[in-house]
């Protein structure tokens, strides 16, 4: 065990000032949804897993899901590369602007700081081996709103004053290939969505409009669900017997303002839905800013799962 | 009741999300569906193996997550008709039953004085009321270790509050329309709360272990406040929580 305590106790990440909100994240917690424990995870896996890929890692390590920027920063006790990938949220080293989607070294008195949003939401930043976090059913994902997970085991966000470790010491150095690697979200983009059962219940007109002109991400936006607004969706169904959620179901409440369910969503619930976002999609929609405009665009299950199996390989190529 | 075999059920398989199927079995809530729920919960778990991400058995329904990485869409479906044909229902009686000390009182029921008297009866009555039944656990889901059970009596059905409190404390013990159920952690929410009690379900849930499972039943017993503080109950009143 030695080696791993050996590392805690040689170096370490302090969190000096903490801005909006930044959680601990693997992929999340699996095969523990009849317990009624969410799901949680990287909210843009694929930003989260580039940036894993960067240093070498497992592609679910331990990583750190910050949002928005808002001033958060960071001090290293000993030389450290870390990667960055995902959203650009204006990241500084000691002043100097760092790219996204790229390792870089960090240096005791360097101070790494993130700003604000110029790209994406989230930022996904790697650490060699993974982070040290103790597991709780089967994953260090923080959840807040279930006192789970994280640097504490309490679901508390990070904080000023903790103190960040990891597990490796000798990352590899990576690249990502030119057109490769993220690419956060325009205004216009479409979010693929597999059509669910109670597609039928709803009023044919409302429906027509649903996939027919694009829908405005609301500010009412957290890792629990994604609230979209345009016009009122109306059907035959105000609510249903409760049941299991799937990751970026889209659900209708009464408002008939859609709210597209994410990582951090009850395991069940008892709105209608017109269906359900593919992974890819929900990555996406996790990287939209309010005010964004998307277009819902129906897919198949099947095609769905060969563009999933086709994404997954872009970290096994190479 | 021994469930028998003479109820027929009808399965709708339903695409839910890109690798999740909804197994639906009823259109209405009864006690009587949990032993097909069960039955099929244990067979699709058993079928499925190492393909099964997430299993989530709900009042009517199952949500099957599957690996699509090891089988397709099409895959998925025919496990599930393999997993349900021939399926029979479990004896309900094996379901544990759960004794549950609650101290049923305003400062930490506030809703207890409004339930009492939507049903037309004492507070005592409704107290004895609430624990006079066995009821049944239909699902796990809100938080970890949050057990959906019913049916409450139709006297004391009593709708959702108009505005959600912002902070029900942990053990709680509340009643929405023909439901109850007891919250694992403070959270939000808008159940009519009639007391609290100081059995541990969050912890319980987070080693893995939820004290409730599907098709259980539970028992509420009436304690007194030394009993309830005795077992490590937290007096403080529902209004002066943050």
């Amino acid at each position: 065990m030695s080696q791993v305590a050996m590392h805690q106790v040689q170096q370490g990440l302090m969190v000096k000032q903490t801005g909006p909100l930044a959680l601990i994240q693997d992929a999340g917690r699996f095969g523990v949804g009849h317990l009624g424990v969410t799901q949680g995870g990287a909210a843009d896996w694929i930003s989260f897993r580039w940036a894993n890929w960067l240093l070498g890692n497992a592609l679910n390590s331990a990583a750190l899901e910050i949002v928005m920027g808002g001033g958060l920063s960071f001090e290293t006790e000993s030389e450290v590369r870390l990667a960055l990938a995902g959203a650009d949220l204006d990241a500084q080293l000691n002043g100097k602007p760092l790219a996204p989607n790229s390792s870089f070294k960090l240096l005791p008195g360097q101070r790494l700081v993130f700003r604000q949003p110029r790209h994406g939401l989230r930022a996904y930043l790697a650490f060699p081996g993974g982070l040290n976090a103790p597991e709780v059913l089967g994953s260090r994902s923080c959840t807040a709103r279930e006192q789970l997970g994280g640097l504490h085991e309490d679901g508390r966000p990070l904080k000023a004053g903790d103190r960040l470790t990891w597990k490796g010491s000798a990352p590899a150095v990576r690249r990502i290939a030119e057109g490769q690697g993220p690419r956060m979200p325009i205004s216009g983009c479409h979010l693929p969505i597999v059509l669910g059962s109670q597609i039928a219940s709803f009023n044919g007109r409302t429906l027509f409009q649903a996939f027919n002109q694009p829908w405005k991400v609301d500010n009412r936006a957290d890792r629990m669900g994604v609230r979209l607004t345009g016009p009122a969706l109306r059907g035959s169904l105000t609510g249903i017997i409760s049941e299991g959620i799937p990751l970026g179901a889209v659900q209708v409440p009464p408002d008939g303002q859609p709210i597209v369910l994410m990582n951090d969503r009850q395991t069940i619930g008892g709105y209608p839905r017109l269906g359900a976002l593919t992974p890819m999609a929900c990555a996406t929609l996790a990287q939209c800013l309010p005010g964004t405009e998307v277009w819902l665009t129906p897919v198949s299950a099947s095609q769905a799962q060969d563009d999933y199996r086709q994404q997954l390989t872009a970290w096994h190529s190479r | 009741m021994k469930p028998t075999n003479e109820r027929r059920i009808e399965t709708r398989i339903e695409t839910t999300s890109m690798d999740a199927l909804m197994v639906r079995l009823f259109d209405t809530i009864e006690e009587s569906n949990m032993a097909w729920v069960i039955a099929a919960d244990q067979a699709l778990r058993h079928t499925f193996g190492p393909v099964l991400i997430d299993l989530v058995p709900s009042y009517t329904t199952l949500l099957v997550h599957y690996d699509c990485q090891q089988v397709n869409h099409t895959e998925a479906l025919q496990l599930i008709n393999k997993a349900l044909s021939g399926l029979t229902p479990v004896d309900t009686q094996a379901g544990e039953l759960h004794d549950i000390p609650v101290w049923y009182d305003e400062s930490v029921g506030p809703e207890l004085p409004l339930v009492a008297e939507r049903a037309g009866i004492s507070v005592d009555e409704l107290i004895k009321q609430h624990c006079n039944h066995d009821y049944c656990v239909f699902a796990l889901g809100f938080a970890p270790g949050y057990g959906f059970m019913g049916l409450v009596d139709e006297a004391l059905a009593t709708p959702r509050l108009k505005t959600p409190r912002r902070n029900v404390a942990a053990g709680s013990v509340g009643i929405a329309d023909r439901q109850t159920a007891i919250y694992p952690l403070p959270s939000p929410g808008g159940w009519n709360i009639l007391g609290r009690t100081n059995v541990p379900l969050f912890e319980h849930a987070k080693r893995g272990q939820p004290l409730f499972r599907p098709g259980d039943k539970v028992r509420f017993r009436a304690i007194s406040r030394a009993e309830f503080e005795a077992g490590g109950g937290d007096t403080t009143p529902m209004e002066e929580r943050p």
